[in-house]
């Protein structure tokens, strides 16, 4: 097996040169091509941010980032975006409140320059789960699970090798949640698909995933394998706290 | 389905619809239905289109000539035998003069929505997405012209350029302007930030495609509305011009232009001023209904009804 | 045990375009002095029924009841200025972003004296008294820095925290949490869980506890109605709520990635339209 994702040493920086704020720090990490790796952590550990450095919509960063075999440098160029999509948190945010369904998916396609965009974009909504009924709505007319199944058609669109899932199902119900979560796992099947999954919630990144990354402030504070995280084969503390709170909600009395 | 076994407006209320066509018109229809919802609305946009009628028909509804003069008949009061609104100073017919003058009005606001808006929404929207120099530049430009006295600024380009309603409608639209881009970039900042502008980004699309095509739409309809708002506000800086003379020139039967020759009489001949007075007041308010129903039909922040 | 509000046959209704929409649907419970969960997806009319207790329901949201009756009171007989006196002194609600319910410009110390003076009559210094007081019983460690700040510099959790002190300081005697955790991560969840667990029984209050997460529902709660399409189509004991009958609710259940029981595929609810017509369950204990 290959390596799809390999980051050495990165460090991310959000602000100006006045109020500079270390996002990331120099975290390291692989992931084996057809793997799914999960990135876990509260909110603030940095955990999307990682995810905006791969893709280039975080540009203050250093470090190594080697993406599919090609070092990434400032600028990400087409075929950059052939070969690794995004899937984004809120569905309710990450589809363009004018554009029908059939607008998002053709733009994407001839953006990519495929040609023979009708029969795509059919597929596409097959690939999905959602029928030809759905190629005219606007998103206003979906569910929030169809506005996500329409946004991972958009990713896979160009046929990419690595997904990025930043919190795919956080927004949605939990029975949604589940279909949504089945899709993406067929879909890695089917496609061959490398995924790279950024979630609070445990429970889903073992579901998904092979290995995860623990992060908090912005540092990765153990990488582990799923078995390991369930039979609480922890090294670090913070892991085992994140495993008792999640696990057990009420319980966890802490003072401040 | 076939069209044939539902109605048009099924058709068009389809939540399932089949082409391209039909979508972006269903898309029409319920705004449509949304706006004629609003009664007050409704109201202005039938004052707005029955000037529109005027103005087209205006040889035809006009009784008299509106350049006719007949000084023995000047200064006749309401509701005399063939002179329903009077006449004015030099005895002509003042609703024949309205309703030529509804040309000229519409012209005005034509051009001038026509100008300043578009100016706006590409300075605002460039200067938002672009961010750093190009940002601080832009905004600066718009500063400068904010800063001068609407009607000054005005008044100084008509005494540069020459009195006459183009020049007039120049003078409006370079001062009216950077309000637009000011609002078109404070849209497109919010606009910039969100998700589905990071998911085409990812797709490796360039700023001129996100802005023409993504931020665009978005801008527009909150510039149209602000437009139509506006609206009063351009007539009556139009009729302001008109009224210190910098305007349409006599014997154009300008609304503005008329006011100021009404105004030697206003105490003994009221009716002279007051009747343009009104005409202004009416279509000023029918801009402004318009403008309150178009914001809620077009108002992206709550699209889901 | 005694029964503190009594709702019959709650409809929540919106006029839309298409007819009328019904977001609530003849739902009837009571609530004694227990924790009460209110479990179900988005659109199940969950947050509507909280909402409707207190009457917020913004026009042209139409409420009808037989009745909702707090003791002997019925609230919709109320007048508006009754009502709101009703609001805090007897019930109180926690929303899910304490970010939008603090006002932004004003400390949390003026917020929280203005809110009890607002309820009883004190002087500003007792009332100061009381505050600092509610803080610590939220476990704010230090009340004295958190009144003089501004809400921007507090976490979420504490946010809520002050919003819960906020809520309880007029001593109601049932307050309405809304998914009052789901904004927070999970280690803070835990802490304001409890803090809310322990005021509620120290109290004797009753709680209504709305959230769609079905797991935290059961860990916290006595009893859990589950709403579907508006009605309530099962009503159980929090405990038990792993063993519940409705093909719904077992669905929702067995929806949930278990992080000790690992499976290759989720199981995907089948909705069927009968659930929706079926009459909704009464909840009373």
């Amino acid at each position: 097996m290959s390596t799809a994702i390999d980051i050495k040493g990165l460090n991310v920086y959000f602000g100006d040169s006045h109020n500079l704020f270390h996002a990331v720090k120099s975290a390291t990490f692989a992931v084996e091509s057809g793997a799914s790796f999960g990135l876990v952590g509260e909110s603030g550990s940095g955990k999307s941010t990682i995810l905006k450095a791969i893709t280039g919509l975080a540009p203050y960063w250093e470090g190594e980032m080697t993406v599919a075999g090609q070092p990434l440098g400032a600028k990400r160029d087409r075929a950059f975006y052939k070969t690794v999509q995004m899937v984004f948190q809120d569905p309710y945010a990450s589809l363009h409140p004018r554009q029908s369904v059939d607008q998002v998916l053709s733009e994407t396609l001839r953006l990519h320059g495929f040609k023979d965009i009708n029969d795509r974009v059919d597929q596409l909504l097959k690939d999905v789960g959602l029928g030809p009924a759905f190629r005219f709505r606007y998103p206003h007319q979906l569910s929030g699970g169809q506005r996500q199944r329409v946004a991972i058609a958009r990713a896979l669109a160009p046929n990419p090798k690595i997904l990025l899932l930043d919190e795919p199902t956080s927004a949605l119900d939990v029975s949604v949640q589940a279909e949504i979560l089945n899709l993406l796992k067929d879909l890695q099947a089917e496609h061959d698909l490398t995924y790279v999954m950024v979630s609070h919630d445990l429970a889903v990144v073992a579901h998904m995933c092979d290995a995860a990354a623990v992060m908090r402030n912005g540092e990765i504070v153990e990488i582990l394998s799923i078995e390991d995280m369930r039979a609480g084969k922890t090294a670090h503390d913070y892991t085992m706290q994140l495993l008792n709170a999640s696990a057990n909600r009420v319980a966890t009395v802490a003072a401040d | 389905m076939s069209i044939q076994s539902m109605t048009l407006r099924e058709w068009l209320l389809s939540e399932t619809p089949t082409s391209r066509r039909q979508a972006r018109l269903a898309a029409y229809y319920k705004g449509w239905l949304t706006l004629r919802a609003n009664h007050m609305a409704m109201a202005g946009l039938a004052i707005i289109v029955l000037l529109v009628g005027v103005a087209i028909f205006a040889p035809l509804l006009a009784p008299h000539d509106p350049y006719y003069q007949d000084l023995g008949n000047r200064l006749q009061p309401l509701g005399t035998e063939g002179h329903i609104l009077g006449t004015d100073s030099l005895g002509r017919d003042i609703l024949s003069r309205l309703i030529w003058g509804a040309r000229i009005t519409l012209y005005i606001v034509a051009l001038v929505a026509m100008i300043a808006p578009i100016v706006g929404l590409l300075v605002g929207t460039v200067s938002g997405y672009a961010g750093g120099w190009v940002d601080i530049v832009l905004m600066r430009v718009t500063d400068i012209f904010l800063a001068f006295p609407r009607l000054v600024l005005a008044l100084a380009f008509v005494a540069a350029l020459g009195a006459g309603i183009e020049n007039a409608v120049l003078a409006i639209s370079l001062t009216a302007w950077p309000p637009y881009a000011r609002l078109a970039r404070a849209e497109t900042l919010t606009i910039r930030s969100s998700d589905f502008i990071s998911a085409i980004r990812l797709q490796g699309a360039g700023p001129l495609l996100i802005i023409t095509k993504h931020i665009w739409p978005l801008c527009i309809s909150s510039l149209i509305v602000r437009v139509t708002l506006d609206m009063a506000g351009i007539i009556l800086a139009a009729a302001g011009l008109g009224f210190l003379g910098l305007g349409a020139q006599p014997p154009s039967p300008e609304w503005g232009a008329m006011i100021s020759e009404g105004r030697r009489f206003i105490l003994d001949y009221w009716w002279v001023a007051t009747m343009p007075g009104l005409a202004i007041f009416a279509v000023s308010l029918a801009f402004n209904l318009l403008g309150d129903g178009l914001r809620d039909v077009l108002d992206p922040k709550d699209s889901s009804s | 045990m005694s029964t503190l509000l009594d709702i019959e046959n709650l409809w929540v209704k919106f006029p839309t375009r298409s007819g009328m929409f019904d977001a609530v649907r003849g739902v009837s419970f009571s609530l004694g002095k227990e924790r009460l969960g209110i479990v179900g997806e988005s659109g199940s009319g969950k947050s509507m029924t909280g909402r409707a207790i207190l009457r917020l329901i913004r026009k042209p949201g139409i409420v009808e009841a037989g009745h909702i009756n707090l003791h002997e009171t019925n609230l919709l007989d109320l007048s508006e200025r009754d009502m709101r006196k009703v609001r805090g002194e007897k019930i109180s609600m926690v929303m899910q972003d304490p970010k939008f319910s603090l006002n932004p410009v004003v400390t949390v110390g003026d917020q929280i004296i203005e809110a009890y003076r607002l309820h009883a009559k004190a002087s500003r210094a007792e009332a100061r008294m009381k505050a600092i007081e509610m803080l610590e019983a939220v476990s704010i460690r230090d009340p004295e820095r958190v009144m003089k700040a501004y809400p921007h510099e507090m976490s979420g959790g504490m946010g809520q925290r002050i919003m819960i002190a906020m809520m309880l300081i007029p001593n109601p005697e049932i307050l309405i949490a809304d998914e009052p955790t789901s904004a927070l991560d999970v280690s803070v969840q835990g802490q304001v869980l409890s803090i809310m667990d322990k005021l509620v029984r120290e109290r004797g209050m009753g709680l209504i506890f709305i959230s769609h997460d079905l797991n935290l529902v059961s860990q916290f709660c006595d009893r859990v109605l589950i709403m579907y399409a508006g009605r309530i189509i099962e009503v159980c004991d929090a405990d038990k709520l792993h063993e519940a009958q409705h093909p719904y609710t077992q669905g929702l259940l067995g929806s949930l990635p278990r992080f000790d029981q690992p499976k290759a595929r989720l199981q995907v609810l089948d909705r069927d339209p009968q659930w929706r017509d079926a009459a909704s369950v009464e909840g009373r204990p």
